[in-house]
């Protein structure tokens, strides 16, 4: 009879314990991706600046600035300020290798220069596979501004990571520290539900155990074996009344909620991961390889497109490197046909809508993984955010504007600031308005 | 008692007529467009049954929900070779030129993703630094025109062009008698050239320049130039039927020096006074201070007298027009020698040779005419052309070529244009579609449009410009000079010819020069290339003697239409003209006493009867300031070729009005007017917006403002118990603070000539579709800008709108740009049910296109009349088919992509080109600075070829406008209903008319 009863009483039970455990794992889980997220942030350009400042040398910072907004913009394609090769080398000491003169000849026209015959541009030339450098039209000054942030060394990147502890020190030390306050929190859960579990086991072993003596040793009148041996009546639950209309309601309540929940997901394509013409991963070259995102989405910066790369842009790689795989020999296809690669667009804004890449990337200083989510780590691109104007809003309300080193805000902060206690939000500064994304 | 000055929108208010009266309480229609829309199919009694109600609903709950079901896969296509300066979503400019039949513009091309798709003004040329005409602005669909021709015709069926080169080549080289290349002028220096060493291998080669509207005599009695007239340095300019601000000598760069000397402020408060003596009302004559309604044939006494009085010496004895007036301009004259200036749009040798006189008696050579440079706008020859069509009958003209010309349709001989070519050999037009002259050739070899070409052009002396092409050809076309080379048996081609001829003017390294005259699109260093012929005989004072009999018609140039050559152009049809506001099609204007006279009402089909014995029939519009005894037509209409589906059947071809005198076009006749009892509907934009008194736009005299600049612009106050009050001290609402922009425009009443440009540029700029006559008259066009003519009248006390008919006969004319006014208490704001329309925080009023529900409650709240609604899908609809560019694939390649294509049942307004406004925050964003003034302008500001209007931001104290604003408040600058507080961010300056 017991053991009936235990085995009802263990199924309810154990369900209970399943859920927790599914829940937390959840919980778990997702703080894990958030600090996957952190871990990828902290290796984007930029976002190490509060780390390597310190090591600076002289220079003015001015000078250093404008170089590392020419660099960004033009020269990140092809070369990295550390040392590895992307198209071109790595420019680490780039300027105690070659004088000045000759770097400033070599940029403004690298051609020329080999055609020229000069020994040292040659030799480059032939090293990196014969890649043309395109010629610049900077400025002397401009040169000296990209060179001297190329010495500043604030564009070296420390080794590429992967995982949460390879997160750079310095500026993301306070997201770590929540995230070492959540692990904590983890663990004290953990222990937590170990002792209740044990309480509730020792507790029903030993209600087993006295009901077990209470049948064989002692004598027990009616009456109280009545009571020792009560089963418990489930009908009387499930045929009560409140019950009854209790479950209904919820019934109905997470029926409406489903539906309205899926009406207003009606045109909302969030998760939506088409199969691409070509199974190009976004895992392999930006997470792997940590290929910048401007290298091959290159007007992103300019734009307000982002621009899906052109097959030359795929070609300036592809043409030495795994030329035998059937997906690139798509590409080889493409450009034999003179036919470009219709790509399946996975994030359609509605027309009424405009949105601008570069003001958001450039201006408002916004990953890319904000809106795309962890693209590092997708082999196939699915739609991570939804896109809405929900969405949208959220974001305008909640962010607070870059306005630093900008001069088009510097009046405006200042009245905010005299005016306002809270943040100086993008919806502060009217982005929240119809015409700001419609017309 | 002063006299209060009353205006009126048209005759129907004047005379309020019952159904004017009817319309004016209800602007608009109540009506639902059901049936209309629903085309023949639709039951009898007009009314849904409830069955098919259901069943639609059905069916459209299902449509939904399949629809909604999965979301289409749509497509990302990228470049397969990226061109090194095409970035996705970013425009790029490229300097051109645009030139046809004397409209001349420096220009700059905005491409996306390389197609052009607006048209802007160049301000590195000194010859038109801001603004452009409106065909200019409209020019940019003609490259996406899908009528085009898209290959070559060997006998109306298609051709290759090595068949085409093969076939000319031979039958040139065995060719017998005169070729002929007859075109329209040719301001290309190269191109001419080019005819020139095409001909040289023919024994007997004539170049045969023949415009539409010709200057001919004007040419004469000026060595075969347009004199460098500068209206800048005029203190008095006298006109004689020259609309030089339209579509006379070269009107771009005209109204640019001519506003420059009517810029007004109270330290400077001179300006030129200017005296307009002409038939039809132009729209030069409704900019003049003085207009005087003359005949065609009082031309050359009014001459003649002014000619006696100043050059000739004897005294002025004459009653023509306004004796008054005359007198006055003489006297004027006499007083400002060396200030003044006479021009003439005469095509008699006669009077141009006593004008030309009259000027050098003045002493403007060197002053108000730079004889250093003159103008190469014009230079057709009409003896020329007229001896060429002798030639064809006679039969001695064994090929002709014709380039940007269409005289079987344009020219008063076409009967004898069309017989005469039966008797030429070889015939090859190069028109970019089968027209009138092109259907007759044997071969037609279309030219590429001026967008896909290079070219160099000179319109005036020294200063020399380029166009580049900014897509690569669409059709198989190739460009005229191209085909020529071809048949000289040159093997370069007209790029390479170009640059050769270039080597000439440049100087230092070549390479460098010619790369920077490209981006620049101009070079002024004073060379120049260009040859014209000076005319074989100098005119001589004698007049024609041609005495009217009856009623004389004068045929005369649209400002929007020209000569008919781009009517294919949507925008170009629905462009208001400037006076009568009419759009698709011609029409007789007639003056009042004349209608009266006749019993005509507007819209009554009127017979005229030639001397050459054709007849017209076209609808009477009753136009004030049209002289008496006189009606005027326009040409460009009448189209009756495929090839051209937006201009077909609209109104009637009225070039037979011109008729042969002396060897020259006149471009007036005698004729008989007969009323038949036909009506035709003239579409006209306006008529129905009415003013109901209301003081809107003010003017005031030059003198006034001299003597007490503050006295000029009268305000409205209201009484309230502490005495007078602004309107905006009594307020409802709470203001707006404005921290960051506060966009503003402000339009000077004395610079607006009334010409459209803008109008046409926002139509591109905003994607705003183009109606048709239909919904024209429906009262359903969708311009954002329009410009508001009102004739003005003297009004004397106590009289009613009767009285007021006297004066109308010859009224002063204002125009008005009139616009969302982005008030700052916006009275649509408080009255849309969903909140679609909203202000900004930087004072622009917005408006949410897919929150509106199309209610219009916020274009009946418009004290403006701005808001307009669409009544209709205008895109994909095959029913608006002539919009192209919403209505076929190549039509919409001219679509702005940064603004929306606005659906049906929606509301839409100005929008102060608010992707402007981003764009241009969003570049200084990007360069860490705040906007420079004159960065972000509108449209309509950058096309205006006056600078009339100005736009920027009121914040900036260093602002253009902020100064304008601060130097005109309480003098000239007020709001349009002041009196509704509702605090328009739009400010208009009081005209100033400098009266004799």
């Amino acid at each position: 009879m017991i053991s009936c009863i235990l085995k009802t009483k263990s199924k309810v039970f154990f369900a209970f314990l399943f859920a927790l455990v599914v829940s937390f794992g959840a919980i778990a889980q997702e703080q894990a991706s958030e600090q996957a997220e952190v871990a990828t942030k902290g290796v984007e350009p930029g976002a190490t600046q509060g780390a390597t400042t310190d090591a600076t040398p002289a220079g003015d910072p001015a000078v250093i600035d404008a170089g590392e907004a020419l660099f960004k913009n033009n020269c990140v394609v092809c070369h990295s300020a550390g040392s590895d090769v992307i198209v071109g080398p790595g420019l680490q000491g780039i300027t105690q290798k070659r004088n000045e003169a000759w770097l400033i000849k070599w940029i403004k026209n690298s051609q020329a220069l080999i055609s020229a015959g000069d020994k040292d541009a040659i030799a480059v030339y032939n090293e990196y596979n014969k890649q043309a450098m395109p010629s610049f039209a900077f400025s002397d000054d401009e040169i000296k501004s990209i060179l001297a942030y190329v010495e500043s060394g604030k564009g070296v990147v420390s080794a590429p990571v992967a995982g949460p502890e390879g997160a750079t020190a310095g500026e993301n030390v306070g997201t770590d520290a929540i995230g070492a306050v959540g692990g904590y929190l983890d663990i004290i859960l953990v222990v937590l539900i170990v002792v209740l579990i044990v309480l509730v086991v020792t507790l029903l072993l030993i209600t087993s155990l006295l009901k077990n003596y209470l049948n064989k040793n002692r004598k027990l009148d009616e009456y109280d074996s009545e009571i020792v041996n009560q089963r418990f009546d489930f009908s009387k639950i499930y045929k009560s009344k409140a019950v009854r209309t209790l479950v209904v309601l919820i019934f109905v309540v997470v029926l409406l909620d489903l539906t309205i929940d899926k009406v207003m997901g009606i045109g909302i394509q969030q998760g939506y991961a088409p199969k691409q013409p070509i199974a190009f991963s976004h895992k392999l070259h930006a997470g792997e390889h940590q290929i910048n995102c401007n290298y091959c989405h290159s007007t992103v910066y300019e734009s307000k497109s982002a621009s899906i790369p052109s097959a030359n842009i795929c070609m300036n790689c592809h043409s030495q490197i795994k030329t035998e795989s059937p997906e690139i020999q798509k590409i080889y296809r493409a450009i034999e046909r003179n036919r470009p690669i219709e790509w399946v667009r996975i994030h359609n804004l509605p027309d009424l809508s405009y949105f601008n890449h570069s003001q958001h990337t450039q201006v408002g200083g916004v990953e890319c993984q904000t809106c795309h989510g962890p693209i590092e780590e997708m082999d196939v691109v699915y739609q991570y955010s939804p896109l809405t104007m929900g969405w949208c809003i959220d974001c305008h309300r909640e962010t607070p504007l870059n306005t630093e080193g900008n001069e088009y805000y510097d009046n405006l902060v200042e009245l905010h600031e005299s005016t306002s206690k809270g943040a100086f939000t993008v919806s502060s500064n009217g982005g929240t308005e119809c015409s700001k994304c419609h017309y | 008692m002063q006299d209060r000055i009353k205006y009126w929108k048209g005759i129907e208010e004047l005379n309020n007529t019952p159904e004017f009266a009817k319309n004016a309480h209800n602007e608009f229609p109540e009506f639902l467009p059901l049936d209309e829309a629903k085309g023949e199919g639709s039951s009898s009694n007009g009314k849904t049954q409830r069955r098919d109600f259901l069943k639609l609903l059905g069916f459209s709950m299902a449509a939904v929900s399949l629809a909604s079901c999965e979301a289409p896969v749509r497509k990302a296509i990228p470049y397969l070779n990226k061109p090194v300066d095409v970035e996705p979503g970013v425009a790029n400019w490229y300097a051109s030129t645009y030139y046809l039949n004397g409209d001349y513009n420096s220009i700059l091309v905005k491409t996306r993703e390389g197609r052009p798709i607006k048209i802007e003004p160049n301000p590195s040329s000194s010859v038109t630094p801001y603004g452009t005409s409106s065909r200019a602005q409209a020019s940019v669909l003609g490259v996406y025109d899908n009528n085009r021709l898209r290959f070559p015709l060997i006998k109306g069926k298609e051709a290759k062009w090595e068949d085409i080169d093969k076939q000319i080549a031979s039958r040139l080289s065995a060719v017998n008698g005169k070729v002929a290349f007859v075109s329209s002028t040719i301001i290309s220096p190269s191109t001419k050239q080019l005819i020139e060493e095409f001909g040289s291998r023919f024994g007997n080669f004539e170049h045969v320049t023949y415009d539409v509207n010709s200057s001919s005599a004007l040419l004469a009695a000026n060595g075969g130039v347009v004199p460098g007239y500068d209206f800048s340095k005029a203190n008095i300019i006298v006109s004689i039927g020259a609309d030089f601000l339209g579509t006379w000598g070269a009107p771009i760069p005209f109204a640019k020096q001519y506003i420059q000397n009517r810029k007004i402020d109270a330290d400077n408060p001179t300006m030129s006074r200017h005296y307009q003596f002409e038939t039809i009302l132009s729209m030069t004559g409704a900019n003049a201070d003085i207009r005087v309604p003359i005949k065609p044939s009082e031309e050359a006494a009014v001459v003649t007298a002014m000619y006696n009085a100043i050059a000739g010496g004897s005294a002025a004895s004459t009653n023509v027009g306004d004796a008054k007036a005359l007198a006055a301009a003489i006297k004027d004259l006499q007083a400002n020698k060396g200030k003044a200036l006479v021009v003439s749009g005469s095509n008699d040798p006669g009077v141009q040779a006593m004008v030309t006189a009259i000027n050098s008696a003045l002493g403007a050579e060197g002053t108000t005419i730079d004889s250093a440079s003159p103008y190469f706008t014009k230079q057709g020859n009409d003896a020329q052309m007229i001896r060429l069509i002798n030639e064809m009958n006679a039969g001695s003209v064994g090929a002709v070529f014709f380039y940007n010309t269409n005289p079987v349709y344009d020219h008063p001989l076409a009967d004898k244009v069309v017989s005469g070519l039966q008797k030429v050999g070889l015939k090859v037009s190069f028109a970019d579609r089968v027209d009138e002259t092109a259907s007759l050739a044997e071969f037609v070899t279309p030219d590429h449009h001026y967008l896909e070409s290079w070219n160099d052009f000179e319109p005036k002396r020294g200063f020399l410009s380029i166009a580049q092409p900014v897509i690569s050809p669409i059709f198989t076309t190739r460009q005229m000079q191209d085909s020529l080379l071809k048949w000289s048996g040159n093997n370069t081609n007209f790029y390479e010819y170009i640059r050769n001829n270039w080597r000439k003017v440049a100087t230092g390294d070549f390479n460098k020069f010619w790369e920077k005259a490209v981006h620049d699109g101009v070079l002024e260093n004073g060379s120049s290339m260009l040859k014209v012929s000076a005319p074989t005989t100098a005119a001589t004072t004698t007049v024609r003697t041609v005495k009217p009999t009856g009623v004389e018609a004068v045929l005369y140039e649209k400002v929007s239409i020209g000569s008919g050559a781009e009517a294919n152009n949507p925008w170009l049809q629905e462009l208001p003209d400037p006076v009568s506001k009419a759009t698709w099609g011609n029409y007789i204007a007639m003056p009042i006493k004349m209608a009266e006279e006749m019993g005509v009402t507007q819209g009554d089909v009127i017979a005229i009867s030639l001397a050459n014995g054709k007849t017209i029939e076209l609808p009477a519009l009753i136009q004030p300031g049209q002289a008496n005894g006189t009606v005027g037509i326009a040409m460009g209409y009448g189209r009756e070729i495929e090839s051209a589906p937006v201009a077909k059947g609209l109104g009637a071809n009225a070039f037979p009005v011109a008729a042969v005198v002396d060897n020259g076009i006149s471009y007036s006749s005698s004729v008989q007017l007969k009323k038949t009892d036909a009506t035709s509907p003239i579409a006209q934009t306006q008529t129905h917006h009415t003013i109901m008194d209301r003081l809107v736009v003010q003017e005031n005299t030059l003198a006034n403002y001299k003597s007490n600049p503050k006295e000029v612009t009268e305000y409205i106050r209201i009484a309230t118990h502490e005495g007078p009050a602004k309107p905006a001290a009594i307020s409802l609402w709470d203001d707006y603070e404005y921290k960051n922009h506060h966009w503003g425009m402000v339009i000077d009443l004395n610079s607006c000539i009334g010409c459209g440009a803008c109008t046409v540029s926002c139509n591109v700029e905003n994607n705003i579709p183009v109606v048709g006559k239909a919904e024209v008259l429906n009262r359903r066009e969708m311009h954002w800008m329009r410009i508001d003519r009102y004739y003005s009248a003297v009004e004397h006390e106590a009289k009613d709108y009767a009285t007021m008919e006297n004066p109308a006969e010859n009224p002063s004319v204002i125009f008005q740009p009139m616009l969302c006014q982005h008030c700052n208490h916006a009275p649509c704001e408080t009255v849309c049910p969903v909140a679609a329309t909203m202000h900004s925080s930087e004072g622009i009023n917005q408006m949410a296109y897919n929150r509106c529900v199309g209610t219009r409650y916020c274009a009946n709240n418009c004290p403006y009349k701005v808001r307009r609604f669409n009544w209709f899908a205008y895109a994909n609809n095959d029913k608006f088919n002539f919009n192209e560019p919403m209505n076929n694939d190549l039509g919409k390649m001219v679509l702005n992509p940064d603004v929306t294509v606005r659906a049906r049942g929606v509301m839409e307004k100005c929008s102060f080109c608010v992707q402007r406004v981003q764009l241009g925050k969003l570049e200084a964003k990007r360069e860490n600075r705040r906007p420079k003034d004159g960065e972000i302008v509108t449209a309509c500001a950058q096309s205006c070829p006056t600078e009339a209007i100005i736009f920027g931001d009121m914040k900036d104290s260093e602002s253009r406008i902020s100064k304008i604003l601060a130097r005109q408040n309480g003098e000239r600058a007020f709001h349009v209903l002041e009196e509704l507080n509702v605090q328009p961010n739009v400010t208009y300056l009081t005209k100033i008319r400098n009266l004799a």
